[in-house]
């Protein structure tokens, strides 16, 4: 696996891979897709005879069923709904007979953006805009010219309506199924128009989501329900600490369980291969193992602390400067600094991770939840000693994702074809909780030192921002891509980017090495910069006698979109109006993955420290929305995720062993902890981007200058402690 | 071997006493809807009903459910008619739909026991539920609006519970 897996794109940032995409949307999608949509295509599509396959991600059968082949992971963010609807607007089919397929890994199917098969950074919206509208198009225009041609009349004189192509003036309809087999015959269109959005009738519209029904039922297929014949299944022991090795194995107890078939030693620990989960579990729990713990038996996230800070006394690389940030600062007629600090944190997906492989001499099949297609058939065929083209993956549902199933090291696919190779029978390989948490690939632990300087009215001239963390991108494959002069531009992402007017601004970076593996986690750098510089924002606006809401608007001048959603997200929460005694009120911004989002949240603390969330309004500005409902779900489903983090959860490790074991000690948001949520859509016009992870970021300052707002206390390390805030007055203003 | 009712049909299995009822439904009887999500009771994605009653399938032996009624989420319609189900649908509640089994089945005892739960009785009844997506509110708004549509039909519609 090397940068060639990422295209052409290696020099440009991610973020400029989105600016490059909505600029040249237009053409640049269909260019680069319709010499693709020939026979290989169709092959693609497995089209049984009489169906019509016109590419790679659409599939009419004479019973009328529409199949749209869908190239992104549905982990809960819609895009088995959002991509048809793309489809069907240009299409025009009946929406109640669209069936959606997980598509096959194929270049067809790679992303528009970053060049392989995958699911994440909030771009499947961006990636597949264009070309979903393009893919539905040519395939009405082809059953329209086979209709026309049937019936011997011009194309244009034919329309098109729920399924039927109609022409009029003759009184004749002609249904997609009965057309798909004349259809088929036809070449592809070289020219493919789409509608002006004005002409819209489903992109735009509140949708019901086309796999509910399969979630309520119990049907929908995730990687855990996968079963294929002669499986047996595999539960692994991995070392305590990473990076450790197995240094011996006593399995005789194990092997006394019935149905336990094996215990095996892979490169990432001990594998217990039984015909049944609990067979596995059971006798793993009952492995005598000894580890010899390496280099990171020392590791400890308390003496981490203590070295970011030090660490962030001195400036790192720097990731962006304006004016003479020294110099003013000394100048200023007042200054502050402060030290942010936030943990490790798990994904903690609901469905532990799990895969099912089917390796065979000369051919490899995969079966699980993944978010990096292409990424993992590389993976897993240099395990299996085979071609790329002889793996098969099988893309099920994830049971969330957030970034943990998009692995830079394919870390759960590798060892499953590593606990294959010994099994020599079709495995699932089953993560426990206490697997996932323990397991690694964490959000990094971050450091933010930052200083501001005031003038004499309050405002601030100047601001320098001092990260520590580890990289993401560093030793993997994405280096050269996301490393540019010592700075990851996942680790700076959210505050070299803030859209402030400040004159004299310095952000830098250090990277520590350490050996935590670690990954990007929803809203990957935002989750910790849309922290730390939104709430030391709110000290500025505190140092400087400024209304939060007020500086905001002031510094947001020039970025009309950003002032959008903080106008209206201030207007739908009453911003400045009285609340009941003990809640405040707590506003913040973020801009990430393109996307611009407000939040107002309502907050109180008890007497013993307990912080309660009343309410949060939420704004944000997507550019054009596919499917309002979708936006709303995944803005309220960010927002928990972003609580939970502000919260409740941090991974901690003494000793190099990570002390969190399962939800009793790394606890999720629950119902009755759950506020009520309000989110509110700017419309635009403007090309759309992501949904899935921008709502995170402004949740942890929004709510830390609420209760600074209610108790005078700020909140300057996540999660928030119960016990920082105890005996606190309930009220200051 | 274990006989118990497995959604209005008998079943045997010979997996040990021990074995969590969860597995023994998953893999044993291979009925997927019940989740795998802790292990410990601590999320409730595999939550079912033990004569009626909501049960973390993943820490009951499957000695306890000798000679019992199990319901699991397959079992409450054959169509996804029951109102909780109906209202569900209506409310677009899950986003990757892992957890929603249990979720549902906590939310069919609930309002089992309390046809017009408040928000403090769905608090209460729901909490032991974790959804990793965020999707508390539209849980919430859809059992209010279960409770609707039962008032509505005005009949139980735990078809397969015994």
């Amino acid at each position: 696996m090397t940068s060639a897996l990422l295209g052409k794109k290696e020099n440009v940032g991610r973020r400029e891979f989105l600016k490059t995409s909505a600029a040249a949307a237009g053409c640049l999608c269909i260019a680069a897709y319709v010499p693709e949509l020939g026979a290989g295509a169709r092959e693609l599509a497995a089209a049984p005879p009489a169906t019509f396959a016109p590419n790679a991600f659409l599939r009419i059968a004479p019973d009328e069923t529409v199949t749209v082949i869908v190239n992104h992971s549905e982990m809960g963010q819609g895009v088995y709904t959002s991509l048809p609807m793309l489809l069907n607007e240009e299409l025009e089919a009946d929406w109640s007979k669209i069936k959606v397929e997980a598509a096959p890994v194929d270049p067809s199917y790679n992303h528009t953006i970053y060049g392989v098969q995958m699911t994440g950074g909030s771009s499947t919206t961006p990636s597949e805009w264009e070309r979903f509208r393009k893919m539905g198009a040519m395939a009405r225009i082809m059953l329209v010219e086979a209709a026309a041609s049937k019936w011997n009349v011009p194309p244009a004189s034919c329309k098109v309506a729920k399924g039927f192509v109609v022409h009029a003036e003759s009184a004749r309809k002609a249904s997609y199924g009965s057309l798909a087999e004349a259809a088929s015959q036809l070449k592809p269109p070289g020219n493919v128009p789409l509608k002006d959005p004005a002409e819209f009738t489903l992109v735009g519209k509140p949708t019901r989501r086309l796999d509910t029904p399969s979630k309520i039922n119990g049907t929908a297929q995730f990687g855990l329900d996968v079963k294929i014949p002669g499986m047996l299944f595999a539960v692994v022991a991995r070392p305590p600490v990473f990076g450790g090795k197995v240094s011996s194995i006593d399995s005789a107890d194990t092997m006394k369980i019935a149905g336990v078939r094996a215990v095996e030693q892979i490169p990432s620990g001990v594998a217990v291969i039984a015909e049944r989960y609990w067979a596995a579990k059971v006798g793993r729990d009952k492995l005598k193992l000894t580890w010899d713990d390496g280099e990171n038996a020392g590791l400890s996230t308390s003496k981490m602390t203590e070295e970011f800070s030090r660490t962030s006394s001195r400036p790192g690389n720097i990731a962006r400067k304006n004016g003479d940030p020294q110099g003013a600062l000394s100048t200023a007629a007042k200054t502050i600094s402060a030290e942010y600090d936030v943990p490790y944190l798990a994904h903690a997906m609901m469905e532990p991770l799990n895969c099912v492989v089917d390796l065979r001499a000369d051919s490899c099949e995969l079966w699980t939840g993944t978010q990096f297609e292409t990424v993992d058939r590389a993976a897993a065929a240099r395990v299996a000693g085979l071609p790329p083209e002889k793996v098969k993956v099988n893309t099920t549902l994830l049971g969330g994702g957030f970034g943990r199933r998009a692995n830079p090291a394919s870390d759960f696919i590798v060892e499953a074809v590593q606990v294959a190779k010994v099994a020599q029978a079709p495995v699932k390989v089953v993560w426990t909780r206490e697997d996932d948490l323990a397991g690694g690939w964490y959000r990094p632990k971050w450091h933010d030192r930052f200083a501001a300087g005031l003038d004499a009215e309050g405002n601030p001239v100047a601001w320098t921002h001092t990260i520590v963390g580890q990289s993401i991108a560093a030793g993997t494959p994405f280096e050269p891509l996301m490393v540019k002069n010592g700075v990851d531009s996942t680790s700076v992402e959210g505050a070299a980017d803030i859209l402030y007017g400040i004159p004299n601004l310095q952000v830098d970076l250090h990277t520590p090495k350490i050996g935590v593996p670690v990954q990007w986690w929803r809203s990957v750098g935002h989750s910790h910069t849309g922290f730390s510089v939104e709430a030391f924002f709110d000290e500025v606006a505190h140092a400087g006698k400024k209304d939060p809401y007020e500086l905001r608007r002031k510094l947001l001048a020039k970025e009309p979109r950003m002032l959008g959603v903080l106008n209206l997200a201030a207007e739908k929460a009453n911003w400045g109006k009285p609340l009941p005694k003990g809640v405040a009120r707590g506003i913040a911004t973020h801009f990430s993955f393109e996307t611009y989002v407000a939040q107002v949240i309502e907050a109180s603390v008890e007497k013993n420290g307990n912080v309660k969330v009343h309410r949060v309004v939420c704004a944000v500005d997507c550019g054009r929305v596919i499917n309002p409902d979708i936006v709303k779900a995944q803005m309220e489903g960010g927002i928990v995720f972003g609580l939970t983090a502000a919260l409740k959860t941090e991974i901690t490790l003494e000793n190099g062993r990570v002390q969190q074991k399962n939800f009793h000690d790394y606890q999720m948001l629950r119902m009755f902890e759950s506020p009520v949520i309000e989110v509110h859509i700017v419309p635009s016009d403007v090309s759309p981007t992501g949904v899935g992870e921008p709502s995170v970021p402004p949740v942890a300052p929004a709510l830390s200058n609420a209760i600074f707002a209610a108790t005078g206390k700020r909140i300057r390390s996540l999660p928030i402690r119960t016990s920082d805030l105890a005996q606190s007055d309930e009220v200051k203003s | 071997m274990t006989s118990f009712t497995l959604n209005g049909k008998s079943v045997s299995v010979d997996d040990d006493p021990s074995t969590p009822l969860l597995w023994v439904i998953r893999d044993s009887l291979g009925l997927t809807g019940t989740k795998f999500g802790c292990g410990m009771a601590l999320c409730g994605a595999c939550t079912v009903h033990l004569d009626g009653i909501a049960i973390r399938s993943c820490v009951a032996p499957l000695s306890r459910v000798a000679g019992k009624h199990v319901t699991t989420i397959e079992g409450l319609s054959t169509d996804n008619s029951h109102p909780v189900q109906r209202a569900w649908i209506e409310i677009d509640v899950p986003q990757c739909g892992y957890c929603q089994s249990g979720q549902i089945m906590s939310a069919v005892v609930l309002l089992k026991d309390k046809p017009k739960p408040t928000d403090q009785d769905i608090d209460e009844a729901m909490s032991g539920n974790i959804c990793r997506c965020g999707t508390y509110q539209r849980v919430r708004r859809a059992i209010h609006r279960a409770a609707e549509i039962s008032a509505g039909a005005g009949h139980s519609h735990e078809k397969a519970a015994s």
